[in-house]
């Protein structure tokens, strides 16, 4: 018999409905798979108690005309707030925060009858893309580097994307801000969806940029993507920037016919210096695509190359705007202060003592391009350039394309330890996934190989804004023609 | 753009960040490296682009111009580091 921490949503949900399991049993063998695999930090609070008390409710309700999610255990990122349990976007200065409230999105999950076994680890603040700036520290990847080198599993949803390679969950929330669920689900082999800017609520998530950040759902496949993102898309009238559109039974979209559609390949993400094996990955992609009776045509994004340097303007800029609040006044640390010391000297050892060195670096740097004689400089240039990079996409989906193939990752998963110093080296990572952000568009990974060294590579998917049952109609086709069922072995 | 010490510690001010004397030559050189990053950036012809406010069009929502939430000091006040007699409590601001 599977073991039913293994199991997927769609598989879950089928035998819970037929009687064969009970939530119970799939979140006790959930809650043992945490327990043994502490080595992969993964989960940073867990919550066996809450997730048994919903699990018997789950099972008490029954599975006649539920939601498709009801008794599912899932993970929950830090960056959620979670009412009565600590929510600290893993950082120490909301150490102790117990939010008295539940964010929009896990509390649909929540009411749509999905189970919390706990809170995962991440960057602090989503600020990262090895989940090495997190105050717990590191998640790692469950996928061994050669030599047995511990690895990263990306970031920032590093401990979603390490908790759902590993089967300690069947699915997880994520949150994508320059590709922090799209590439950490590449590094891990798993899939990973970034809805459209405004289809999923951003009330109750930690702020980092507000104009970019969007939640989505990471799962071991696009099936279960769907099933999670039917139930935490929706409007909200507490985030005015979340759209209120009709949300389509993503599921239902799964037809796996994607005959005429036209896929755009970029000719800017044909990058120097790119790994052969992630240039073949990118061909076989589009092969079985076309396989699939899609057209194929090359495209071009000509300000691609300035994506990433206008996100680290204008990330830092809202990050420095939204961090303003950790104040050591109404929540989570505050310093202790000397003799004499006023509330300035409380602010600024609160904020050194609380923040970690990449998200001082952020806020500092946001400080700068938003200081009065460099607004015009920094901040407006580059949210020019960003109109520009938008702009590339709409003429390109206007001339007819309907999706975009690109890889997701410019490399396989990392060692720990490797990249940390440099953090230019660092944002290169999001090379591939932050134009989506930057034009708020839908985007998924879907692993779809391995490199030579045994790691899980995955490609992108890009769509139309709010198609996204389009988009995972094409990446269901694309993950059905790859075939990738590896998983990791079991170390941890 | 290169950023000296002097503006490194007027950022650091800015942002409310005690930064240590002796650590500021390494942040200024972090700085440099950043903005040097960005740099690219004035490669860009943005002559008659507007700067993006909003990614996807919409409108805003409008509402009734009504009290929707309140009445919940406890609850505000629970995560305070320092709360007293239903107040927020700091160090003192006005001599």
């Amino acid at each position: 018999m599977t073991e039913l921490n293994t199991l997927k949503i769609s598989e879950a949900r089928d035998a819970l409905r037929k009687g064969e399991v009970t939530s119970v049993e799939l979140t006790e063998a959930c809650l043992a798979a945490i327990d043994g695999a502490d080595a992969l930090g993964a989960f940073v609070h867990k919550t066996p108690e809450i997730a048994l008390e919903r699990a018997k409710a789950a099972d008490a309700r029954g599975y006649d005309g539920q939601p498709d999610l009801n008794g599912i255990p899932l993970g929950i990122k830090d960056l959620f707030c979670t009412e009565g349990v600590p929510s600290q976007a893993a950082s120490r200065i909301l150490q102790g925060f117990k939010p008295e409230y539940e964010s929009t999105v896990s509390a649909q999950l929540r009411s749509a009858g999905a189970v919390m076994l706990g809170k995962l680890n991440m960057d602090e603040f989503a600020m990262g893309s090895s989940n090495e700036t997190s105050c717990y520290g590191n998640a790692v990847n469950p996928w061994k580097g050669e030599n047995g080198a511990e690895l990263t599993p990306g970031g920032s949803s590093g401990g979603s994307a390490s908790a759902v390679a590993a089967d300690l969950c069947l699915g997880a929330t994520g949150t994508d801000t320059g590709g922090s669920i799209r590439q950490p689900a590449a590094f891990t082999g798993i899939t990973g969806l970034k809805p459209t800017y405004g289809r999923c609520s951003r009330w109750g998530i930690v702020a980092f940029a507000s104009s970019l950040d969007q939640a989505g759902p990471m799962a071991r496949d696009v099936r279960d993507c769907a099933i999670m993102m039917s139930a935490m898309a929706g409007h909200d009238p507490k985030d005015s920037t979340s759209a209120d559109l009709p949300v389509p039974d993503f599921e239902a979209a799964l037809t796996g016919d994607i005959r005429g559609k036209v896929i755009g390949i970029p000719k800017e993400y044909r990058m120097d210096g790119m790994p052969e094996e992630i240039e073949t990955l990118w061909t076989e992609g589009a092969e079985m695509l076309k396989d699939a009776g899609a057209e194929l045509r090359d495209i071009s994004l000509p300000h691609t190359k300035y994506a990433l340097p206008a996100y680290y303007v204008i990330a830092p800029a809202e990050a420095s705007s939204n961090l303003a609040r950790y104040d050591g006044v109404r929540f989570g640390h505050r310093a202790k202060l000397s003799q004499g010391d006023g509330i300035t000297e409380m602010y600024e050892k609160t904020r050194a003592e609380g923040f970690g060195a990449e998200v001082k670096r952020r806020v500092m740097v946001g400080t700068y391009v938003l200081s009065a004689g460099f607004y015009d400089a920094y901040y407006n240039r580059a949210r020019k350039v960003r109109t520009l990079i938008k702009r590339d996409f709409d003429e390109v989906y206007a001339s007819g394309v309907d999706a975009i193939l690109t890889p997701a990752t410019p490399s396989a998963a990392f060692e720990l330890g490797k990249e940390v110093s440099d953090p230019v080296e660092m944002y290169l990572n999001d090379i591939f996934t932050v134009t989506v952000n930057l034009a708020g568009l839908p985007g998924i990974a879907v692993p779809t190989g391995m490199s030579g060294t045994g790691l899980p590579l995955g490609l992108q998917l890009i769509g139309r804004p709010w198609e996204e049952a389009d988009l995972l109609n094409c990446a269901y086709t694309l993950e059905r023609a790859a075939g990738f069922v590896s998983k990791p072995a079991k170390w941890w | 753009m290169s950023i000296d010490i002097d503006t490194a510690r007027k950022v650091a001010h800015l942002a409310r960040i005690a930064v240590p004397e002796e650590e500021l030559p390494a942040l200024a050189g972090e700085f440099n490296a950043i903005l040097g990053f960005i740099e690219q950036l004035s490669e860009v012809d943005v002559d008659d682009v507007e700067p993006m406010v909003s990614v996807t069009p919409m409108r805003l929502k409008r509402r009734e111009d009504v009290v929707t939430d309140g009445g919940q000091q406890a609850k505000v006040l629970s995560n305070a580091p320092d709360a007293r007699e239903g107040f927020f409590a700091v160090p003192k601001v006005v001599e």
